[in-house]
Order: C-alpha cells, then structure tokens, then sequence
C-alpha cells in the first residue's frame, strides 16, 4: 500500500499567527479519504486560525500544508479554493446585499458554463428545499439555520474534495444543531471529507472517525473518535467547560 | 415664459448636469466600494477621458465627422484607453498601498490627482482646448420649454451606459463578485475569486465611465481645460455621498438629484447661479450631518 495515497490534506510543522500573537506554534493533522476529522478546543485555542491557515487566509510563517500530494504552502487562497479545498468560516459569511440565489452563484464562482452552475444549483436545492423558496431574498435576512443551509450550498457549488467546517453549529439552536450534523454526515458519505471544527465535543465526536484537541496552538491530544469519547472527561478539561 | 416654464426648463439643465455627475459619482463610489477608498484622482481621470476623447476626434473627425456619430466614437476609444489607465493607476499607486493606514493611500490619491493635472498643465500650457463639433442647435419645443438634440443625446448615452452598468452588476459573474468584494473579501477568497483581478475591473470600469463623461462634457461645452476635473470630482463625491457611498443606483440617484438641486437652486431668490457650488457643498454638509449613509447606504459609513 502506497503510504500517502489516501491522504488528502497533511500539515505538519504548522506555526502562523497575527501581527502581536503566535496563535499555532507548531500544528500536525491529516485527514483521509472520506473521513471526518475534527479539531476540538476551548475559545482561542487557535481552531479558526489553523483553517484560516489551511485555506491561505493567514500566511504560514513555518511548516507545509499538502492537498493532494501538493503543497499549497503560500498558495493565494482563491488557487487553493479553485483546487477543490473549501472552507466555511466561522459565523457563515453570507453576502449581505445579494440574493440567496447570486450567493449560491458566486460559490461557483471559477464554473464558466451558466447551465453547468444552474444544474448544481438545483442539486443544493434538492437538498435545501427551503434555499429554493427563499431564493430571491437578501441572504443575510434568512434564519441562523437557513443561513447555515445557503452556507453549506454554497460551498457545494464549489465541488469541495476536502471541506473545512468552522462551527457550523454556532448559535443554532439544538434541533437545528443536530440537523446540521446530518447534513455533515450525508455530505461525507457523499464523498467529501471533512475537517470539523467544533466547541460541542459531543457532538462532533458523535460523527467523527479521528479526533485532535487543541490548546493554544498546540495539539495536546490525538485519537479515534470511539477512544476520544470514552475520554470525555479528559476532553472537556480541555475544553474549558 | 411662465414660472412652470422655468421650472420645466431647468429640470431638463438638470438632468444633463446630473447625467455627468452620475457618470462620474459611479466610478467613485465602486472604487471606494472595492477598496474603500475616497478615489480624489477621480476627477481628473474625467479630464484626461476629455483630453483623449478630443484627441482621437481631431484624428478621426475628418474621416467620420464630428457629429456625435463621431463623438461617440471618440468616446469609445477614450473609456478604453482611460479604462487601461484606471488600471495601471490603481496598480502603480494604490494597490502597494493596500495593507498601509488608510491615510497613507488617500495621500496617494491626491499625488495622482496632481500628477494627472501638471501632465496635462504641461502639455496645455493651462489654456483653455477648443472642444470643437458641428453639433447644431436644433431642439424640439415642448410648450414653452426648448429641449435641444444634443441634450437628448447626451442623457440618452447615459442611460445607455447605466443600464450597461446595471446589467453587468447583477446578471454576470464579475458583475456580482465586485459587489462581494465590496463586501467581504476574505469570503471571496475562499469562493475562489480572485479579488485583486475585480478590483481591476473596477478601476477599469468606473475609469472608463468617467472617460465617457469627460469626452460628452468637452463636445458638450466646447471646450476642455486641465482643471475641469477638480470641481466635477468634489461634485460626483458629493452625489455619491447623498446616494449612499458604496451604492450603485445610490450614484445614479445621488448625481441627477445632485443635477437637478443645483439647476433648480439657480432659480431660488438671491441665490443666482454664481452660488451653486456653495449650494451643493451646503447640500453635502447636511447629508453627512443627517443622513450620513446616504439614501441608499446599508452599512455605517466609514469616517475619513
Ligand atoms: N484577526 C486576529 N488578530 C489578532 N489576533 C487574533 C485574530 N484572530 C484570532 N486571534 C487570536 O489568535 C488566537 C487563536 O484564535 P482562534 O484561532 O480564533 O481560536 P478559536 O477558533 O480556537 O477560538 C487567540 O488568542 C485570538 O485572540
Ligand atoms: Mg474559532
């Protein structure tokens, strides 16, 4: 068995931070084909910044970052969006001003053929019928749910091969939250795989197959999903909860 | 002539003055829109846009005339030669200054807006260009107000080019990642858009629009001179301030209310047209004293 074949996204060595503070002093993860990784931490431990990282938001000050096989350290972050690396932020970014339809459109921003974005717009729309109805509405006045829906649509439109998950179940109440999760769950069954941010370890355990706990900037524990649950009182001394 | 008559008649010097201002006030509030940045060199990217589109008249005038087919033609070449210097401006000057304090590249601007008028000093010597055509004076009356063809025209071509505009804006592609970029560009990174590209485009289209401006003013006015830019600049900052900074239709609204205030305010007791810029600028103290997102503006707007 060729050793990295199925390894989609590898970091090693991460280290990157802002102007006054190192936020990831040295950062190792990697995630599998179809698997789902999360990446738990308490408020500040550095999960948004190590994605933000990853998709070439934040500039890498040390380490490599490998999609593919290929190394993506430095690469602009619309190349890496545009090399099937997706990533949706924390808080959702929805496109205050422009319809639920334009910002699914803009999702497939680099897909030239008009009929080519129309046909997987209607593929997120089987998925989110209520995306559909909605269509014509500013898209930063839907729900926190609905939003996270158009969210997620648009980073469907994108093709994503790896997608990167900050939150998703931020602020949403815990029906939706566990709506959510099924929807991350059918997206990797589908074939995407996913790194999971979560600060709900229970929840992101619950789906995941690997696990890494993070504290500021470090990764301080690692392991399957099924060994990091039986762990959770451990985990949630980490966390901080 | 009646009272309704002079009305009547100044709102059509209206809306040909606000034509003007709405063509320039675009370029302006989508450049701030992009790169959130008061554009002071706009103004006189307007007069270079006149200074090129007489140029290439002069060159093609005896081939194809200069009636406004011709004039129209020159404006063509003009917006894209302009357009191109739009883009080698904001390449050259604004964009190394992107991560700077803000102030640091507003000076820029104004270094531009220098630049751009001594280039053209020099080569004028300051004196006034004659912008010449064989427009007529002929004119349709409606009742006792005398609309000439040359304004129809001109209100004409820009509405065209409005319409142009707001086609672009929300039935393609580029047209709705400039309005994502005026909103959240990380997010536009991480859609794959390449954001320095559009900010491009931006510069390309709001230059081109005020080239537009630039040549339709000379052929309209006769005449073109290195300054012409300076007022027409504070005027479309003006507009696009009462529109809404960052708003496209808020531009288009802001420059024809902007038009049609001035032309009217002539007509007010003692306030006569030498007091119309004064009258503008009143205008604008009191849209950014009580309404400073404009009449479109969503978002707080960002104090310079
Ligand atoms: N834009 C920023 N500028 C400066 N510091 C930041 C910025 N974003 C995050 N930080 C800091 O980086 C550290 C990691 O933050 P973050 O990656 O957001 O953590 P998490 O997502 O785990 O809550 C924190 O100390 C935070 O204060
Ligand atoms: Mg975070």
């Amino acid at each position: 068995m060729s050793a990295g074949s199925d390894i989609l996204l590898q970091v090693e060595g991460l280290e990157a931070g802002y102007a006054e503070i190192k936020a990831l002093l040295g950062i190792d993860i990697e995630l599998r084909r179809g698997q789902i990784v999360t990446l738990l931490g308490a408020n500040g431990a550095g999960k948004t910044t190590t994605l933000k990282t990853i998709s070439g938001l934040v500039r890498a000050t040390r380490g490599t970052i490998r999609l593919m096989g290929e190394d993506i350290t430095g690469t602009p972050a619309h190349q890496i969006a545009r090399m099937g690396l997706v990533h949706v932020p924390e808080g959702r970014h929805i496109l205050r001003g422009l319809t639920v339809q334009e910002n699914l459109e803009l999702g497939a921003f680099a897909e030239r053929s008009a009929e080519t974005r129309r046909r997987q717009m209607d593929e997120v729309f089987d998925l989110f019928p209520i995306l559909k109805e909605r269509r014509k509405q500013d898209g930063s006045l839907l729900s926190g749910g609905e939003q996270q829906m158009l969210a997620m649509g648009r980073a469907l439109m994108q093709k994503p091969k790896v997608l990167l998950l900050d939150e998703p179940s931020m602020g949403l109440a815990p029906k939706l939250v566990t709506e959510t999760m099924k929807i991350v769950k059918r997206l990797n069954e589908a074939g995407t795989s996913i790194l999971l941010v979560e600060q709900n370890a229970r929840v992101a355990l619950r789906l995941a197959d690997y696990g890494y706990v993070l504290e500021t900037g470090r990764i301080r524990m690692e392991n399957t999903a099924e060994k990091l649950r039986e762990d959770s009182s451990i985990i949630e001394a980490y966390l901080g909860e | 002539m009646t009272t309704f008559d002079i009305l009547a008649q100044q709102l059509v010097n209206g809306l040909v003055l606000g034509s003007f201002y709405a063509l320039v006030a675009l370029g302006y509030t989508m450049i701030f829109g992009v790169i959130k940045l008061l554009n002071f060199a706009h103004g006189d990217v307007y007069m270079i846009g006149g200074f090129v589109g007489f140029a290439v008249l002069s060159l093609v005038g005896g081939l194809v005339g200069t009636g406004w087919g011709g004039i129209a033609l020159s404006m063509f070449v003009s917006m894209i030669a302009v357009g191109f210097l739009g883009v080698v401006i904001e390449r050259i000057a604004y964009h190394p200054m992107l991560a700077a304090p803000r102030l640091s590249i507003l000076i820029t601007a104004l270094a531009v807006s220098l630049v751009l008028q001594n280039s053209v000093l020099a080569l004028t010597g300051g004196e006034f260009t004659a912008f010449r055509t064989n427009l007529g004076f002929g004119g349709i009356a409606l009742g006792g107000v005398f609309i000439t063809y040359n304004q129809m025209v001109l209100v004409g071509m820009a509405a065209i080019l409005m319409l142009a505009l707001e086609t672009f804006v929300t039935r393609t592609q580029y047209g709705r990642a400039m309005r994502a970029v005026s909103i959240d560009k990380d997010m536009c990174r991480l859609m794959g858009i390449d954001v320095t590209k559009i900010i491009a485009v931006t510069f390309l289209i709001g230059s081109a629009l005020a080239a537009a401006a630039g040549t339709m003013a000379g052929a309209y006015y006769g005449s073109i001179w290195y300054f012409m830019g300076f007022l027409i600049g504070l005027k479309a900052f003006t507009a696009a301030v009462i529109g809404g900074i960052g708003s496209i239709p808020g531009a288009m609204a802001g420059g024809l209310i902007l038009g049609l205030l001035e032309a009217f305010g002539t007509q007010i007791p003692f306030i006569g047209s030498e007091w119309k810029d004064v009258f503008s600028f009143s205008i604008l103290i009191l849209v950014l004293v009580f309404k400073p997102t404009g009449l479109f503006g969503k978002s707080e707007v960002e104090r310079m």
